[in-house]
């Protein structure tokens, strides 16, 4: 019970007050998807190749999806944006320079909300429940931080929190306690968003760049397009 | 994270770099020979080469799928395991790594296609610094024509049609050649590549590369028995 079902239920709403809505998600590109799900299905992916094979599958989408429909004045939701991918990367201990510097060319979302489970233990109690098992890259097993899966789960989950929540005061994310009902957290992205789309939108400002560099630009003033990421590791 | 020219490693790196058609492949494939025989442990590594992205790169260059910083990332997605799997491991064994192709090949092709400078070298700043790496510098047209009376049809990113400089792929191809010697001339001086004329005859450009090479190789142990 996280994002997806959140982005499935603001797809709904949001198409249903007359906006028109692309949602897209981490592994979905028509280029790199399948192909990161070959590579992550055998155990011989490098912490390197992987994040470039991430970078090549957001990319795409941005390029091919997002910025075309942006473009259409469409809404974009998306399940998970660059700030998941910098996560593990950095959780990984790969440079932050490097990483960010490879994202540099993505846009700068007008919200990113981030659902919040204030723990790893609690993270497994709603992974056990929903029937879903432990996954070998979910559970950071390539960094060997536990003797098995739980213990592997609740060390890079743990690493996982520390990041994001870092990252949350950086580039402001709207933080939701997604330990709380669906309606209850549902009704507060519904909030947050009609905000955000209740503004008047000044010719200009929803000019399309595709080079914001996030180095440079962590926390911008005015966001410029209609991103929104609901940005968090381990449920679906 | 171990950064361009940050690595220490008891192996040597030597890779060879030029348009296509210039004979580099044909150089390190002698070069490869004679280090054989001399008794080193030689490792070869070639572009677009990793298993895992092999079949990504295929289907997106059969159903055009790339745009230049697509192309320039998978391309990197592919030297990245590249690098984590054939490069660095014989690096560390103490082997000698000959590779076909290195980060300067990304470099010049994805700067023509439009991708910006700075960031592609960005993102190859993982890469290991070679120990000598040489360009092969053909007079475009001699390249051209090596290329081009070998291979009638010229694929489709190959030639740069995705860029839309002509609808000719022939035409597109000579412009894109172009612009990739451009690029490798300007890259001389900034990674201090070694210039290899490659109009002049196979054996002498051989020499000149042992001789080069011999120089990075004077405290190297050989492989046990040798020749």
């Amino acid at each position: 019970m996280g994002r997806s079902t959140h982005i499935a239920l603001l797809r709904t709403w949001l198409e249903s007050r007359g906006h028109a809505v692309l949602d897209t998600g981490m592994t979905r590109s028509v280029l790199a998807g399948r192909g990161i799900k070959e590579a992550k299905t055998g155990h011989t992916l490098g912490r390197l190749t992987m994040q470039l094979f991430y970078a090549t599958d957001f990319i795409d989408r941005l390029e091919n999806e997002m910025l075309p429909a942006l473009r259409a004045g469409f809404v974009v939701l998306t399940d998970r944006y660059i700030y998941s991918a910098m996560a593990r990367a950095e959780v990984r201990g790969i440079d932050s320079h490097w990483i960010r510097s490879i994202y540099s060319m993505a846009l700068v979302p007008d919200a990113v909300f981030y659902l919040r489970i204030r723990s790893p233990q609690h993270l497994v109690e709603r992974m056990v429940s929903s029937g879903r098992g432990f996954d070998y890259w979910e559970s950071g097993m390539d960094l060997g931080l536990g003797e098995d899966f739980y213990d592997s789960f609740i060390a890079y989950q743990t690493r996982m929190l520390k990041v994001f929540d870092r990252m949350s005061s950086e580039f402001e994310f709207h933080v939701l306690n997604a330990s709380r009902s669906v309606r209850s957290v549902g009704s507060d992205l519904r909030r947050a968003i009609t905000k955000l789309l209740d503004e008047p939108a000044t010719p200009g400002e929803h000019n399309v760049s595709p080079l914001v560099p996030v180095r440079e630009k962590p926390s911008p003033a005015k966001p410029s397009t209609n991103v929104i990421d609901l940005n968090k590791e381990a449920l679906s | 994270m171990n950064t361009y020219g940050h690595h220490q490693f008891p192996g040597k790196l030597f890779v060879v770099e030029g348009t296509d058609g210039s004979g580099k492949s044909t150089q390190l494939a002698l070069l490869y020979q004679w280090l054989k025989t001399e008794g080193y442990p030689v490792f070869f590594s070639e572009w677009n080469s990793s298993p895992l992205v092999k079949n990504t790169t295929k289907r997106a260059k059969k159903r055009h799928l790339f745009t230049p910083a697509t192309f320039s990332l998978l391309h990197a997605t592919d030297f990245a395991d590249r690098t984590e799997r054939d490069i660095i491991p014989p690096l560390k064994a103490g082997a000698i790594v000959l590779a076909d192709r290195y980060i300067y090949t990304a470099f010049a092709r994805d700067v023509a296609r439009g991708c910006d400078r700075a960031w592609v070298r960005d993102v190859y700043s993982f890469a290991v610094k070679p120990t000598a790496a040489f360009f092969f510098r053909a007079p475009l047209d001699i390249a051209i024509d090596r290329i081009v009376s070998g291979r009638p049809n010229l694929k489709y990113y190959e030639a740069g049609m995705d860029v839309g400089w002509a609808d000719d792929p022939e035409d597109s191809f000579k412009i894109f050649q172009g612009k990739i010697l451009e690029e490798y001339d300007r890259m001389v001086s900034e990674f201090g590549l070694t210039v290899i004329d490659a109009s002049r005859s196979i054996e002498r450009q051989q020499r000149e590369m042992r001789l080069l090479i011999g120089q990075h190789l004077n405290n190297k142990k050989k492989r046990g028995k040798g020749y």
